[in-house]
């Protein structure tokens, strides 16, 4: 039986952007293929593609788009409304923006009813309740009459799905479905997809997170500037990439198994490749002028040089102070490359004296730095805050996981004197912290800096990067003579081009802007370095590279860091220990490693087995 | 594979906004320098020229004192447009720090300026300028004043209004774990991030001010004759409109020209400045 759906040579341009570089592939009823890849890698645009979606600037061709027999790629818009919402349900990522918020929920489902299918008018609300139920939308008759603003993201992702599969479509698109959502919430329209697909209908995921792919889907193609690279079953892919940048992308997800190692690959950057080459020569290590010049070998595997074996990770400093380099070899294994710019200590066995944690003993700065002492919060009469207590060391990264709403952001407010607590008393130093007056807590403010999920906002629009260093270096009370080269210096701690302080960060990609952050919350040269969710808002390969930037950072400068994430994984990687928030309170404290693999609260149970997991221990 | 050009061309005017630009650039040479459109004296009076129609010597005619009235026009220029700037300009410096207080001085002050402020926002802007006149005499000086008080709540409202938002944003929270002080912060952050929609009102608020001050001139308040003043002109020429059609029509023309041009420029900056702000 041929396929319900057949893609080949799809090509997608935009003017002056090739989107979409002749990707193939298949897809069955009750399979899941999920695309992945960073933002721009086109997986969104060819997904659009399948619908007719893609934009008017859009010129799409395609050899074969097979679906079902009809031929797509001769539609005209009427044609395509047919299909779309019929026969190909999309779902995108922002439920609240893909929700009309002027009608209620049963309405936007009932309209997607009328439009595909001919439901007799009194069966449409028993239609409408049914659909919410097989979504798993509690209490559907209630919702069904409610807007949008009304109901939860998880609900209304749930909502739009309804709506998706009002169509009874034989094919689901889901564009990022559960990227917006919490992980609870995520685990369950994961498994309310995973029901769809068992029921038979045909799933094409794009997303970027690799832990939502390895649980959901059964093939996983990789795409990459417009090329698919790498296709296959999604445990042969995922345990042994061959792709050059499939195993960057592996390698760059924050686990358990990675602790203490780097995420990102050796940075390495080529002479870019030509129109036909591989996308990727560029950026990887084994590109050579036929990579550059000539088409990749054809699917799945499109590389001239693919890797095998185990994905290696270069190790910071290990306990025993050796250093691994890229391809698993210890660095005086003949052949080994040296380890990445800023992995400290270039002998091997002689760890930088200045390096803290990772393995390396925290020689006399245990000291009790921060202490938070029984801290409550109210906003308008709610506790968002109830009796938390933490406690941060000299040099130590104290990592709190939470969902949205339990509380972590304003206890960072409040670490950071930027909110008040109602009751209870936060020590800096073991001096009085909360309890000080603006006007003697100003000066000691420089102490302890923050870094935060979206950095734009947090840079005066008016100013250049240099301006904005040069404002933080004033208020350290740098003089204004050496605020300059101490600014270029801050922008080569954080391994940005001394170009970049003439420019705006408006101007700058979001990693080059949370650098730009981190140079700045160190121009003061604080303590302790308050981050709340500073990686959530970066592409996997961007995130490894700062959270590399931040451990490195923290030895070089026995920083202290309380670390914000609702990404278990990446509060794994950098975290010594790891507090549980939920509903305001702390419910669980302990050392990362064994409460990570061992929680004792029911909660923090349910919240880490809701975390999708790239390998999971027993695969 | 087929590849559009992409075209950005920089964005020429539209004609009407290159008029009404021409226009300003003249009006204000004629501020500047009212010897390069004239040679007459707008004050001289000659019996033997009175009440001329517009024709060859003088353009715009003459009046009942045989003073010519295209001399007259271009000087007017001058009181006019310093007026109308000076209130405006007044208006905005106070507004925005009356606004800024208001948004930064904490809840109490907050209540107390924006209650003031609602209250005289209430009155109609040229009522309120006739009272401040009724208080401070006339004058063209007070007339400033008094037109610049009755903007000035408007304004003060729009700066509060963006300086709350600012006031929460990123940047502002960061200098404060940066360790600046509440002045540096409201001067160096707070302000000038503030101020953006506040020019662009103001640049069409200059139209509005520019009628105020004809207004006034009109009914008395402001420049006194014999000084050239498209309001004070027409006052003169009131009374013998019947006879004499163009003691009115031009100095009016010149009013309405100038807030025209001021206020077709003015939007033309507004939107410029919108999807500037948007993009």
């Amino acid at each position: 039986m041929s396929p319900l759906l057949t893609v080949e040579g799809l090509t997608v341009a935009f003017p002056g952007v090739q989107a979409v570089r002749g990707a193939s592939f298949t897809l069955d009823r009750g399979e899941c293929l999920a695309i992945v890849g960073e933002s721009g890698s086109g997986k969104s645009v060819t997904a659009r593609s399948l619908v007719g979606l893609a934009g008017d600037r859009a010129s799409v061709k395609a050899t074969t788009l097979d679906f079902d027999g009809t031929d797509l790629t001769g539609l005209d818009e009427r044609g395509w409304r047919r299909i779309r919402g019929g026969r190909i349900g999309l779902v995108l990522q922002d439920a609240l923006v893909s929700l009309d918020p002027l009608r209620t929920v049963g309405a936007e489902i009932t309209e997607a009813l009328r439009v595909h299918r001919d439901v007799p008018r009194a069966a449409v609300h028993d239609e409408v309740v049914e659909l919410l139920t097989r979504v798993g939308v509690p209490e559907p008759e209630v919702r069904a009459g409610q807007y949008p603003h009304q109901l939860s993201g998880g609900l209304r992702q749930r909502a739009l799905i309804a709506s998706a599969l009002a169509g009874r479509p034989e094919l689901l698109i889901a564009d990022e479905p559960t990227t917006a959502l919490d992980v609870t919430v995520q685990a369950r329209i994961l498994e309310l997809l995973d029901r769809l697909k068992a029921e038979g209908t045909a799933l094409l995921l794009i997303s970027h997170d690799l832990a939502v792919v390895s649980r959901l889907a059964d093939r996983v193609a990789v795409m990459y500037g417009g090329l698919l690279v790498e296709e296959g079953p999604t445990r042969e892919v995922l345990d042994g990439p061959r792709h050059p940048y499939t195993r960057a992308l592996a390698a760059a997800v924050p686990s358990a198994a990675a602790r203490g190692t780097r995420l990102a690959p050796v940075r390495h950057s080529g002479p870019p490749a030509g129109p036909d080459g591989c996308p990727f020569a560029e950026r990887c290590a084994h590109a050579d002028d036929v990579c550059r010049d000539t088409p990749p070998p054809p699917a799945p595997l499109r590389c001239h040089h693919p890797e095998s074996g185990p994905v290696a990770r270069a190790v910071f400093i290990g306990p025993e102070g050796v250093f691994i380099g890229p391809g698993g070899r210890a660095l005086d294994e003949p052949g080994a490359v040296p380890p990445a710019r800023g992995a400290y200590g270039t002998t091997p066995g002689a760890p930088d004296p200045r390096a803290v944690g990772h393995g390396v003993s925290l020689s006399g700065i245990g000291d009790t730095l921060l202490t938070v002492t029984d801290v409550t919060k109210r906003y308008g009469g709610r506790e968002v805050v109830r009796g938390v207590s933490l406690r941060v060391d000299r040099g130590e990264a104290l990592g709190i996981v939470g969902e949205s709403g339990s509380g972590k952001t304003t206890v960072a407010r409040i670490v950071l004197g930027l909110a008040k607590p109602d009751s209870g008393s936060v020590t800096f130093a073991g001096e009085p912290w909360s309890a000080l007056p603006e006007r003697r807590r100003r000066p000691l403010r420089r102490r302890i800096q923050t870094i935060v999920q979206d950095p734009l906002g947090s840079f005066d629009p008016r100013h250049d990067t240099g301006t904005l260093l040069g404002e933080a270096l004033a208020f350290a009370g740098v003089p204004r003579r050496e605020r300059r080269a101490r600014a270029l210096e801050l922008l080569e701690r954080v391994e940005l081009p001394a170009s970049v302080a003439g420019r705006r960060p408006a101007e700058l990609s979001g990693g080059q802007r949370q650098r730009i952050a981190i140079a700045r919350a160190l121009a003061p040269e604080p303590e302790l370095l308050v981050c709340d969710e500073p990686v959530s808002a970066l592409d996997a390969s961007v995130q490894a590279q700062i959270l590399d930037l931040l451990t490195e950072l923290r030895s070089a400068l026995a920083l202290s860091l309380l670390f914000i994430s609702h990404d278990l994984g990446v509060i794994h990687h950098i975290s010594d220990r790891v507090a549980v928030m939920k509903d305001g309170e702390v419910v669980e404290t302990g050392e990362a490693t064994s409460l990570l693999a061992a929680p004792s609260h029911p909660y923090s149970r349910e919240l880490f087995a809701a975390i999708p997991a790239l390998t999971r221990a027993d695969a | 594979m087929k590849r559009l050009p992409v075209l950005r061309p920089r964005a020429l005017p539209r004609p009407s906004v290159a008029l009404a630009w021409t226009v300003l650039v003249l009006l204000v040479l004629a501020a500047a320098f009212p010897g390069l459109f004239t040679g007459k004296s707008p004050i001289e009076i000659d019996a033997a020229t009175a009440l001329r129609g517009p024709g060859p010597g003088h353009w715009f005619g003459t009046d009942q004192l045989g003073r010519d009235q295209f001399a007259r026009v271009v000087h007017g220029a001058r009181p006019s447009l310093l007026v109308g700037l000076g209130s405006i300009a007044f208006a905005v410096v106070a507004g925005a720090l009356y606004g800024l207080a208001s948004a930064l001085l904490g809840r109490t002050a907050d209540r107390v300026l924006m209650g003031i402020n609602d209250i005289v926002l209430a009155l109609p802007q040229l009522l309120l300028a006739l009272l401040a006149l009724a208080i401070l005499g006339s004058g063209q000086l007070n007339v400033m004043v008094a037109i610049a008080l009755a903007f000035l709540p408007g304004y003060a409202r729009l700066v509060r209004a963006e300086a709350l938002v600012v006031r929460n944003s990123g940047y502002v929270e960061t200098a404060v774990t940066l360790g600046q002080g509440p002045f540096t912060r409201a001067f160096r952050h707070v302000l000038p991030n503030a101020l953006g929609p506040l020019l662009v009102l103001a640049s069409t608020g200059f139209g509005m001010s520019l009628i105020s001050v004809s207004a006034l001139s009109f009914l008395g308040f402001g420049a006194r004759p014999p000084t050239p003043e498209w309001g004070v002109m027409l006052s003169e020429g009131r009374g013998l409109l019947q006879t004499a059609w163009w003691l009115g029509v031009f100095p009016g023309a010149a009013i309405t020209l100038t807030v025209v041009a001021v206020t077709v420029a003015g939007r033309a900056a507004q939107a410029r400045f919108t999807r500037r702000t948007a993009g």
